[in-house]
């Protein structure tokens, strides 16, 4: 990866962040999981994926699926960048005149499948890439799961059976943050050693720095999707990412800032000042 | 080769778009698996991951047939049905194996006695409870060109000798007494009770009680139109099924006469609770649910509903409470 291409991506992520921060206002949303999977999406859809506007209805495209779905923001910054839908439809958030919301729709042009529940979309990610297989397509199957996600057991019997059925054009990525929803994961549910769970499941695992394009590069340069096994990467990543006055806070997942803080943090993102937040933090348990 | 295996393979022959999937339950389709090669998937104990897969094949264009024991489809994978299949409005039919009473000896665990209620709360979906094979083969043929879900209870008992019209969602088929004027009973029921209705009908048509019987076939859509003619014409209706009394048909019934402001006379038979596992014969006879104890309580309701006395209209103001 050239300089120019590591900026260019780097700057597209920028742009994502600061729809993700337009999106934390007047309703908000689930700014802490948005952010730290920002990198990654921009990757996928600059440099692996292969999709545009112009094949998001072609049978061979590549899919991708976001299975903790609360992180749809960054997506739908992703796909207003990629021309998917346009930049003025975010401003459509929250209302019930688009299809916008806090998880994912598929009525909205680049989105592949709804969720909002956990734990679902590896399974129906497997069904896409049988059926991709069945017709001799190219197609991979990218789904983004939480590592908070991990809990659920339908992840764990959807790892087995994809193993079992040897679906290798199937890519899951762990948004490994550390955190589920007002906790750290290690404190509540501890996943580790994660890769080894994959492993044992049938799984090749990698590991990457999902804050790093050149990492990520790296890591997507070198799948090898024809060994018969399905893949996960499993990827670093700190809530909240690029907002140090919210990052790897566990009372800054879910955020509803008023117009002045999130004028503060689109400042804070660009480096310039740390914002002042006021607006009440979200603390569940 | 069994006449379901015979629907699927013609099928799958005759459209692409055709796959079989079973949570490790194949015992009604054991020649399917290799003649159909890549299009059957055995996902192995794992319902919900086997609904989550159908439902990402559906919405890239595939008709995708699931199977599993019923109580665990309807059951265990409910959140994947009505998240991936229900929202999502794609055509997944999920075939439940041993429902209702047809779970004979297994307890409690294996019995899907909800499934009807749970599955036709869901929109988008709908629900088929044939009464046996050739109404399953007939109906599933249909289906499989529909293009939305469908719950279906599996059903492979012996045909019934009776009149058929052709399978249509919603339209009921009456499978005794069509001809009856002013009929003093009419039975409403589905599945695999619709033999014991008719048995029970012709036992009382011997003590002259003049009782139709309407084989509801799908309950979502359900036939309103047959349940109205029923609370119209006849003096008793009776609803019959190997399901809980909540959400099935006796709550259709009710929902149909309220949603129209009709009223009638009402026996609703099924299940209460958990019904107590045993050979299939003697559940049904245990449960108070085969053709002699039908008929034996329609005719107690019928006692019943002459020795009653006349109810006195309510005054304005005041509220009955029975």
């Amino acid at each position: 990866m050239t300089a120019d291409q590591r900026e260019e991506l780097e700057q597209a992520a920028l742009r994502v962040r600061q729809h993700i921060i337009g999106m934390s206002t007047n309703g908000g949303c689930f700014i802490g999981a948005s952010l730290s999977c920002a990198d990654l999406l921009v990757y996928l859809y600059w440099r692996f994926l292969n999709i545009s506007p112009m094949t998001v209805n072609a049978e061979d495209r590549d899919v991708v699926l976001l299975s903790k779905g609360h992180d749809v923001p960054a997506l739908y910054g992703v796909l207003a960048e990629r021309g998917f839908i346009s930049k003025d439809r975010l401003k459509n958030h929250l209302s019930v005149d688009d299809h916008i919301y806090w998880h994912p729709n598929r009525a909205v042009s680049g989105v592949e499948f709804h969720s909002g529940s956990l734990g679902h979309l590896l399974s129906v990610g497997m069904g896409m890439a049988l059926d991709a297989r069945m017709k001799g397509l190219p197609t991979r199957v990218v789904v983004i799961l939480g590592d908070g996600e991990l809990n659920e057991g339908s992840v764990w019997e959807a790892c087995l059976v994809a193993s079992a059925l040897n679906i290798d054009n199937l890519v899951a990525i762990v948004d490994r943050n550390h955190f589920q929803a007002n906790i750290r994961t290690e404190e509540l549910v501890p996943l580790e050693p994660l890769a080894e769970k994959f492993r044992a499941f049938g799984w090749d695992t990698m590991h990457v720095n999902g804050h790093d394009m050149e990492s990520l590069d790296e890591c997507f340069g070198s799948i090898q999707l024809s060994s018969g096994r399905p893949t996960v990467v499993i990827a670093d990543t700190r809530r909240g990412k690029g907002l140090p006055s919210i990052e790897e806070r566990a009372d800054r997942w879910f955020c509803n800032f008023s117009p002045e803080e999130a004028e503060a943090l689109l400042d804070e993102l660009s480096g310039n000042s740390r914002a002042t937040l006021t607006s009440e933090t979200l603390i569940v348990r | 080769m069994n006449r379901y295996e015979t629907l699927l393979l013609e099928t799958a022959a005759r459209d692409e778009r055709l796959v079989v999937i079973t949570a490790e339950n194949r015992g009604h389709m054991r020649t399917v698996p290799p003649l159909l090669g890549d299009r059957f998937i055995d996902v192995g104990i794992a319902e919900q991951t086997m609904i989550g897969m159908a439902a990402g094949m559906a919405v890239r264009g595939r008709v995708v047939v699931t199977h599993a024991l019923a109580a665990f489809l309807t059951m265990r994978a409910f959140e994947f049905i009505r998240d991936d299949v229900a929202i999502a409005n794609v055509p997944v039919i999920m075939v439940g194996m041993v429902p209702g009473v047809m779970s004979d000896g297994n307890g409690p665990t294996h019995q899907a006695i909800e499934d009807v209620a749970i599955m036709r709360g869901l929109p988008n979906m709908g629900v088929f409870c044939p009464c046996d094979e050739s109404e399953f083969i007939d109906g599933m043929r249909v289906l499989l060109e529909s293009r939305r879900p469908w719950y279906v209870r599996y059903i492979n008992t012996p045909d019934l000798a009776i009149d058929r019209v052709a399978f249509e969602p919603g339209v009921a088929n009456v499978v005794r007494g069509e001809s009856i004027h002013r009929p003093d009973v009419t039975i409403l029921t589905y599945g695999f009770l619709t033999r014991q209705c008719i048995e029970a009908a012709e036992e009382l048509g011997r003590d002259d009680i003049q009782v139709r019987v309407v084989n509801m076939r799908t309950l979502k859509p359900a036939d309103e139109q047959a349940i109205l003619n029923a609370a119209a014409t006849s003096g008793l209706v009776v609803t019959v099924e190997d399901h809980f009394l909540t959400g099935g048909l006796a709550s259709i019934v009710a929902e149909t006469l309220m949603a129209r402001g009709k009223g009638a006379n009402v026996l609703t038979i099924g299940f209460p609770t958990w019904f107590t596992p045993g050979r299939l014969d003697e559940v049904l006879a245990h449960e108070r649910i085969n053709s002699a104890a039908i008929a034996q309580r329609i005719r107690q309701r019928l006692a019943d509903i002459v020795h009653a006395p006349a109810q006195p209209p309510l005054l304005p103001n005041e509220v009955s409470n029975v």
